[in-house]
């Protein structure tokens, strides 16, 4: 055999390495710029009583959960179990903030599936995701006393993340 | 019940293909007939159960069975038919599906028309498209089953991405995917004759017309994806060097060169391993593309977050397939004969040059589209790779490439006089010149680029239609060098289309109300108003625009905003009156105060010149793969 044919392959493993590391990372997990700022201040009606408002100040003190959430998205409806584990662990209170949907739809949905949130605010239009920088449904927050955003996880929440980091960083939040 | 049966079919088309992949390679190894003479009947098979698989998908998004996942997730009740069989691959299960589908197309394609080639070939061929096929079929199976069900059915469906509501939907992936595919009939054949040790000139004789129309077809669905892009997306360019599209250019480049290789090999004997490697590379990086797309490696327009078995699962069958292969090749490539000599000036010398020039190219786009992975995983930081890279490192590399292009079809084999061709190529060197020098100032302003792409462009079609007379004179042309000339020929109008595209074209990103003008590229649009337009499942704010030239009225143009029910996110639908030396491109941006809009428009000359230069280089592929002496071979091959 001779050393040149042998340069292909050679090549190739080195790719194939390069891909299997790559795999592990994830492109699209860009740093939030939100990590360790305050949460973006907003104060808008709330899904089940439209004439109460919700207000991210209204939680100063407590460290709190924001996960944002639609009926129209799939991907919440896989997460939704978790988020229903995550209430009944009464670790922290988790609001909900319905992204781009239609107050029936989302009435429906929970009715139907279960509401494991304290209360849900309602961001028909959105506006309130551009300041959190909403590229994806489902969106999950961490936010301290202070009102400092601590954790931000895109995508459906899973057990093994709320054993291994969302707890640990919850209780370890809770004792400063 | 269906979707069960579209299931079912599937994991009993894994049972043969697994049999299609197995027992005709061991049969060839041991000289057992019995076990040869199964390929054929049990690519047949696959196929037809493929075909059920994929009729039964077609059917639950036709009768929008949301308790489907797949189609709960990728249509809606409210969506147009035509959409909901093209939301059939407008996912990822889907598409993945149409994938497997349509190798066993091509399998079944080589099965039914080479009952002329050796029976130990064939049964070889079929064998290593069968494993290629058993791995899909097991990939989709465990990890991407567009059969998975929802239970409780969904309501109503998610809806198809807005994007992709567009006639380009129904056939630019589908295209695209015959020419990815198609070069795993090259790559089987290549690996067949490695395996039994053949490789020789036979092997590049039967594999051309197949590598031929992979290409012809990978041609146009790239062609396509542009096209679509372009219109649809709203952004007015025609390639943006995104991650996914690398990734169909990259196997294209690639296969450009295997063409042009496997004529050596086919005429002369030469390049065997060289040629063997190219085919096994295309293939490659078809599969590697796929990867890249599906795993989710590297962020694109094209790419979702996805299961990370899934990125897993097809990075091994990368690393098996590719992986063997290319031991295979390390074992049996040193062994073949190194053909016949040629001298430093002869077509094989040019040929080759060319290939190189497309293999760094290709590897500086690979290089490219895969930097930000590689940063990553040192662990050196997230960084994206641009337009400003692939221009300034591709661009370069394809001068030269298109100066050979003007010399090489003049070159003979093994020997020739380079002074009697530069003498018979004088006036093309005239032409180009001029060309280069004219055209700019015609269109009112020089640049060094602009020139040197017309200079380069003219140099292709002059020295073409001169050896196209020349030939005229002796006789008849045959079909393959006529295929030969009209492909290149599609390559310099799709040069003129890039090169005026790039150096005239004019942008404007205007506020504007209704009566008001802008002009651009010698002609004014005036707006006339916008109104309130409701589509089958949006509703549209559609602008109504003037185009004028010396006053005169010559068309009214109706770019659209569109909010699909479904969707949050609002659509641009831009309008564009297309001509031959030009398209104006109209598109509807945000609404702003006091009753006016932002308008964003674009004079873009010769645009349309680069799909139809990919156009004639798929002609040109036809061509060339029809030619008559091309099929008496085929048969004299047996």
């Amino acid at each position: 055999m001779k050393a040149k044919f042998l340069i292909p392959l050679i090549l190739f493993v080195i790719l194939v390495i390069f891909l299997a590391i790559g795999l592990n990372r994830d492109p699209h997990e860009v740093p939030s710029p939100l990590i360790n700022k305050p949460a973006p201040a907003f104060d808008i009606p709330q899904l089940a009583q439209p004439n109460q408002t919700f207000n991210p100040a209204s939680m100063k003190g407590k460290v709190w959960i924001l996960n944002v959430w639609a009926s129209w998205c799939v991907a919440c409806r896989e997460e939704h179990p978790v988020l229903v584990e995550l209430a009944k662990s009464q670790i922290a209170p988790v609001i909900g903030l319905d992204y781009k949907d239609r107050r029936e739809d989302a009435m429906a949905m929970l009715a139907k599936q279960g509401n494991p949130y304290t209360l849900s605010a309602f961001d028909g239009n959105g506006r309130v995701g551009i300041d959190y920088g909403v590229y994806g449904v489902p969106e999950t927050y961490v936010i301290d006393q202070a009102g400092i955003i601590r954790f931000k996880h895109i995508g459906p929440l899973t057990i093994d993340l709320l054993n291994q980091k969302i707890y640990p960083l919850i209780r370890e939040l809770q004792k400063s | 019940m269906i979707p069960e049966i579209g299931h079912y079919a599937l994991i009993l088309a894994l049972c043969i293909a697994l049999i299609q992949g197995v027992l005709p390679l061991v049969g060839a190894h041991q000289g057992r007939r019995e076990w040869l003479v199964l390929a054929r009947p049990a690519a047949q098979t696959v196929f037809f159960l493929l075909a059920i698989a994929f009729l039964v998908l077609a059917w639950s998004f036709y009768v929008n069975d949301f308790s489907v996942l797949y189609v709960a997730e990728h249509s809606n009740s409210q969506l147009p038919v035509v959409y909901r069989l093209g939301a059939v691959w407008g996912g990822h299960e889907g598409s993945l599906l149409l994938w497997i589908f349509l190798l066993s197309t091509w399998t079944i394609l080589v099965a039914q028309l080479s009952q002329a080639l050796d029976e130990f070939m064939v049964a070889r061929v079929i064998g290593v498209l069968g494993l290629v096929t058993s791995g899909l079929l097991l990939f989709v199976l465990t990890t991407s089953n567009p059969f998975m069900r929802l239970l409780p059915a969904a309501q109503d469906g998610r809806s198809l991405n807005p994007l992709l509501q567009d006639p380009g939907l129904v056939f630019h992936p589908p295209m695209l995917y015959m020419g990815y595919v198609g070069f795993s009939v090259a790559f089987a054949f290549a690996i067949a004759s490695l395996l039994s040790g053949r490789l020789d000139a036979a092997w590049a004789r039967w594999s051309r017309p197949w590598t031929t129309a992979a290409w012809v077809f990978l041609t146009l669905g790239i062609a396509l994806g542009s096209w679509w892009a372009y219109y649809e997306l709203g952004w007015g360019g025609w390639w943006f060097w995104d991650p996914v599209e690398n990734a169909s250019f990259i196997p294209w480049l690639v296969g450009t060169a295997l063409l042009h290789s496997l004529a050596v090999t086919e005429k002369r004997g030469s390049f065997k391993s060289w040629t063997v490697l190219l085919a096994i590379t295309a293939f490659s990086l078809s599969l590697l593309g796929t990867f890249l797309v599906r795993s989710g490696v590297l962020t694109s327009v094209h790419a979702f977050a996805t299961d990370p078995r899934r990125g897993i699962f097809i990075l091994i069958f990368l690393a098996l397939v590719v992986g063997s292969s290319l031991t295979l090749y390390a074992l049996r490539a040193p062994k073949s004969s190194s053909g016949s000599k040629f001298s430093a000036s002869s077509r094989e010398t040019f040929i080759l040059l060319g290939n190189v020039f497309l293999v760094v190219s290709a590897g500086s786009v690979l290089l490219g589209t895969l930097y930000p992975l590689l940063i990553d995983a040192l662990h050196l930081g997230k960084i994206s790779v641009g337009p400003p890279y692939f221009n300034s490192v591709f661009v370069p590399i394809m001068i030269p490439l298109l100066v050979l292009m003007g010399i090489g079809p003049w070159t003979h084999w093994k020997k020739t006089d380079l002074l009697t061709v530069i003498k018979r190529l004088w006036l093309a060197g005239l032409v180009a010149v001029l060309a280069g020098i004219t055209i700019p100032l015609i269109m009112g302003e020089f640049t060094w680029l602009a020139g040197l792409g017309f200079l380069l462009a003219f140099w292709v079609i002059a020295s073409g239609c001169l050896q196209i007379a020349r030939q005229a004179k002796i006789g008849k042309p045959t079909r393959s060098f006529m295929g030969m000339q009209v492909a290149h020929l599609g390559i310099a109008i799709f040069v003129i289309g890039v090169t005026m595209v790039g150096a005239y074209q004019e942008e404007k990103d205007v506020r504007m109300s209704a009566g008001e003008t802008v002009a651009v590229g010698g002609y004014t649009i005036q707006l006339q108003g916008v109104n309130v337009a409701p589509g089958p499942n949006y509703q549209a704010m559609r602008g109504a625009f003037l185009l004028m030239k010396n006053g005169k009225v010559e068309t009214t143009l109706y770019p659209e905003k569109r909010s699909y029910f479904s969707s949050t996110m609002p659509m641009t639908e831009a309008a564009i009156d297309a001509g031959l030396t030009r398209d104006i491109y109209v598109s509807l941006g945000e609404e702003l105060a006091d009753k006016s809009w932002a308008v964003r428009v674009y004079y873009k000359p010769f645009v349309d010149w680069i799909w139809g230069g990919c156009l004639l280089m798929a002609v040109g592929g036809v061509l060339a793969m029809s030619d008559k002496r091309y099929r008496m071979k085929l048969r004299r091959a047996s």
